[in-house]
């Protein structure tokens, strides 16, 4: 793939590879389309999708249909997609980060108050300050993140002639030990704070609620065995005590 | 221009438990009430209802329920010599904002403090020697003694419908419980929460080691309990989502559930939230306060509320920032170690360790905190610190601690933070890995402190408190000793793997640990070493009363609600006994 390929048809030919590529090998309950959740131990969903609030558009093929992005341009989107599919890769236990929604959670979450600082105490003087003293930056998640993915690909450029999302898969991994580890140099922020924070915002994204947007046909809680809700256990904690509880995952969408 | 309002009788700032249990003890007593909060209602059946609820991203991780730091926050810093900054968003501890306050997102473990704690620098004298407590180490008597306190944490076991397992019923040592409390007028309202398995084989290590273990005390009810204001309480659904949400079983006491239900129906309570106190008003030659300012959030209208009673009752950075702002006792200088507003803030000093489990099939994301076990061996003078060369300690807890899949995960120490192999650990360890946490004091020291802050201000451009705390050497010895203990019963427990987590050295605001900020306000005997008396009661402004943690001298081993409950229950009895009858000093000093 040359470094001219536009980036949108780019992040649709990995996504739907990926997807197709393992469908076959994923256990039952992971795959995309075993999503009807069994009615074990929870009250009936009401009528309407399961999902309604966890998109599930699919195309012809049954491939998951991109996400809208609300505020990730083109760049941001492949730079992020680019990193959580590398932070949760498609393996035997789920499909890859960007296919379990999170580049759309990230999205909304850094589209939404909290990205926008919202709660934060934003009043200076600046100053660098000591690690024991927190996040000191006049950004906001949503302007640490974008400058943070700017400079990650300024540093890849520099570094690897290219920009992160059109690295290989082994430089990928490479960039992003060397950002885990401090030791990427970025031009204003701390390489290892970025990176802090993207896999943060990863891991919210694969493990919250699938009403959030991320941990579509929940990967994470069948990878896991969590059940989700409604999670009332006063009779079972006892019987349960030293033996695993199973149970088809629900989500906060399956009782509104 | 400042609307002033007609005068009430009293007035609360902050109605979090303290503010709960004020506004109906007053009110019982005869008098208008006027409660503000300076966050929003919280009403558990509108608010803490399935599915919502159940929502780890929005009050775990996004903090739903605590203070919006937007309007303020305080400053850090490690050490006088170093420059304080605003702490920008809330992470070591996290008070909460809005009706409830903190008592509602919290964990609910419950414990009484010890007889020796409420006489600790005696007790430490008379078993140590006269100069066994170093200089820096700026400790004190409570002025009130566990015997007098203890009706006042039986009323709050009973408001709050407390599960657990009793160890001394008025001096007689029972099985099961914890042998090192101090008496107890009755076996506690619920039996405890069921224990979980890791919990259990804790218990017996423990117990093979010479140990004393207990399930852990919490305000969460084992069944459904009527408490002493007739409200039933619902039972414990080991739902795992304790920590920062509130409950939809109502089984996890808040003042939202077992006592505002009450004021909220009774005409001479008035509550207005959304209501930020800015000023105290002090009538310095009068010796007494007249009411407070505060803005109100929804409209920017600033009022005037002349009051006859003013109780402090928000958190201990509140607290202590009021009293600075309005000039009310002498602000604490670190330099020379006069004054006393603002001296001996505590902390609470935790340190635990995780181990692993290859050949067990727990489900972690199963129960709260009450399924938990403990030992109380190793805290404040339950065993012998001759030669040690500290003091203090703290219970040790093991347990899964309900654990929701985003922040609830553990994997060995080691292990890549991402990719497959991590995704093989997280999936190989979520359900065979237990916590552990030893929950140590803080003994004052003349080097941690709050003070107001020379640069940064709030939303209405007052001074934000500033707070200068490091761990001390005593503490971190203390500490390395309790993590050595703990070492050993787990190691008894023959774990595939385990991880010790001791402190880093400078404190740090980054990660959580814990919202136990204690002391600034303290109570004492006189006012020469104290900010209240033992009713909690201003020496400068008699008609003040603080509550709350910010009261304590220092801090022990244990959670602090329990103390913090129990002591709004002594001041609002002397208030209503003794101060309503004859207002003026309740001690002369």
């Amino acid at each position: 793939m040359s470094d001219t390929t536009p980036r949108r048809r780019f992040l649709l030919g990995a996504g739907t590879a990926v997807a197709a590529g393992l469908a076959g090998e994923l256990p039952r309950a992971a795959r995309a389309d075993a999503a009807a959740p069994g009615a074990q131990a929870a009250p009936a969903p009401s009528d309407g999708p399961p999902h309604a609030a966890a998109p599930s558009r699919r195309d012809a093929a049954g491939a998951p249909a991109p996400e809208a992005l609300v505020l990730l341009n083109e760049t941001e989107a492949a730079f992020v997609t680019a990193a959580v599919d590398a932070f949760v890769p498609a393996d035997e236990l789920s499909p890859a980060g960007s296919d379990c929604g999170i580049v759309a959670f990230i999205d909304r979450q850094l589209a939404s108050e909290w990205g926008g600082g919202a709660r934060m105490y934003r009043s200076g003087p600046y100053h660098k300050g000591k690690p024991e003293q927190g996040y000191q930056l006049a950004l906001t998640p949503r302007q640490f993140v974008q400058t943070g993915i700017a400079e990650a690909n300024a540093w890849s450029r520099a570094v690897h002639g290219k920009e992160f999302d059109r690295l290989g898969a082994v430089d990928r991994v490479a960039a992003l030990k060397a950002m885990e580890e401090g030791k990427a140099q970025f031009q204003s922020i701390a390489s290892r704070a970025f990176f802090n924070m993207l896999l943060d915002l990863t891991m919210e994204g694969f493990f919250s609620d699938p009403a959030h947007g991320g941990n579509r046909n929940y990967a994470s809680w069948r990878m896991l065995g969590f059940p989700g809700l409604p999670a009332t256990y006063a009779d079972r904690f006892e019987e349960y005590r030293d033996k695993r509880y199973v149970a088809e995952p629900r989500s906060m969408s399956d009782f509104t | 221009m400042t609307t002033r309002l007609k005068e009430t009788d009293a007035v609360l700032v902050g109605m979090g438990w303290t503010g709960g249990i004020m506004a109906r003890e007053l009110t019982r007593a005869g008098l208008r009430v006027v409660g503000l909060e300076r966050g929003g209602d919280h009403l558990p059946a509108d608010d803490f209802a399935l599915p919502g609820i159940r929502d780890e991203l929005r009050y775990v991780q996004r903090l739903e329920l605590m203070q919006d730091n937007s309007a303020d926050t305080i400053t850090f810093r490690n050490a006088s010599a170093e420059q304080a900054l605003p702490i920008r968003r809330f992470g070591a501890f996290l008070p909460g904002e809005g009706v409830g306050g903190s008592g509602l997102h919290w964990g609910a473990l419950h414990w009484r403090f010890l007889p020796s704690d409420f006489r600790l620098q005696s007790h430490l004298t008379e078993r140590y020697g006269r100069r066994a407590i170093p200089a820096e180490m700026t400790i004190q008597d409570w002025p009130v003694s566990y015997a007098e306190l203890e009706p006042c944490y039986d009323k709050f076991d009973r408001l709050c419908g407390v599960s657990g397992k009793a160890g001394n019923i008025r001096g007689k040592i029972v099985d099961g419980g914890n042998p090192f409390e101090g008496p107890r007028s009755s076996e506690y309202p619920n039996r405890p929460i069921k224990s979980a398995a890791p919990s259990l084989m804790f218990a017996e290590a423990a117990k093979g080691l010479g140990y004393h273990p207990f399930p852990a005390p919490v305000a969460i009810a084992s069944a459904p309990y009527e408490n002493l204001e007739g409200l039933t309480l619902g039972e414990c659904q080991y739902c795992g989502y304790c920590n920062r949400i509130g409950c939809e079983a109502n089984a996890k006491a808040s003042a939202n559930t077992t006592v505002l239900p009450v004021v909220r129906g009774d005409a001479k309570f008035d509550l207005r939230t959304r209501a930020f106190v800015t000023r105290l008003l002090f009538d310095r030659a009068a010796r007494r306060v007249t009411g407070v300012v505060y803005t109100d959030l929804r409209t920017g209208e600033e009022y005037e509320q002349p009051a006859g009673l003013v109780i402090l009752s928000s958190y201990v950075f509140g607290n202590t920032q009021a009293l600075l702002l309005a000039g009310i006792g002498e602000p604490y200088d670190h330099a020379s170690g006069k004054g006393l507003v603002g001296k001996n803030y505590c902390y609470q000093f935790e340190a635990g360790a995780s181990a692993f489990f290859e050949d067990r099939e727990w489900n972690p994301y199963m129960g709260s905190a009450g399924v938990g076990m403990c030992i109380d061996d190793f805290n404040g003078e339950n065993f012998d610190h001759s030669d040690l060369g500290f003091f203090g300690g703290g219970y040790f807890f093991c347990g899964p601690a309900a654990a929701p899949p985003i922040a609830g995960r553990d994997v060995p120490h080691g292990t890549p933070r991402w990719g497959s192999e991590w995704k093989r650990a997280t999936v190989k360890w979520y359900h065979r890995f237990a916590r552990f946490n030893t929950q140590g004091s803080v003994y004052a020291n003349r080097e941690n402190y709050m003070d107001l802050d020379p640069t940064y201000r709030d939303a209405f451009g007052r001074p934000l408190i500033r707070m200068t705390y490091n761990g001390t050497e005593n503490d971190h010895k203390m500490s390395r000793y309790l993590l050595a203990r703990l070492e050993g019963i787990i190691k008894a427990m023959k774990p595939t793997h385990y991880d010790m987590h001791p402190r880093p050295r400078d404190f740090t605001i980054v990660p959580y640990q814990s919202t136990h900020n204690t002391g600034g306000t303290m109570m004492g005997s006189n006012p020469s070493n104290s900010v209240v008396n033992r009713y909690l009661q201003s020496w400068d402004a008699h008609n003040l009363f603080v509550m709350g943690a910010s009261v304590f001298p220092q801090q022990h081993g244990y959670n602090p609600t329990a103390t913090v409950g129990a002591l709004a229950y002594w001041s609002a009895d002397a208030i209503a006994n003794q101060y309503l009858k004859q207002p003026g000093p309740l001690v002369h000093a």
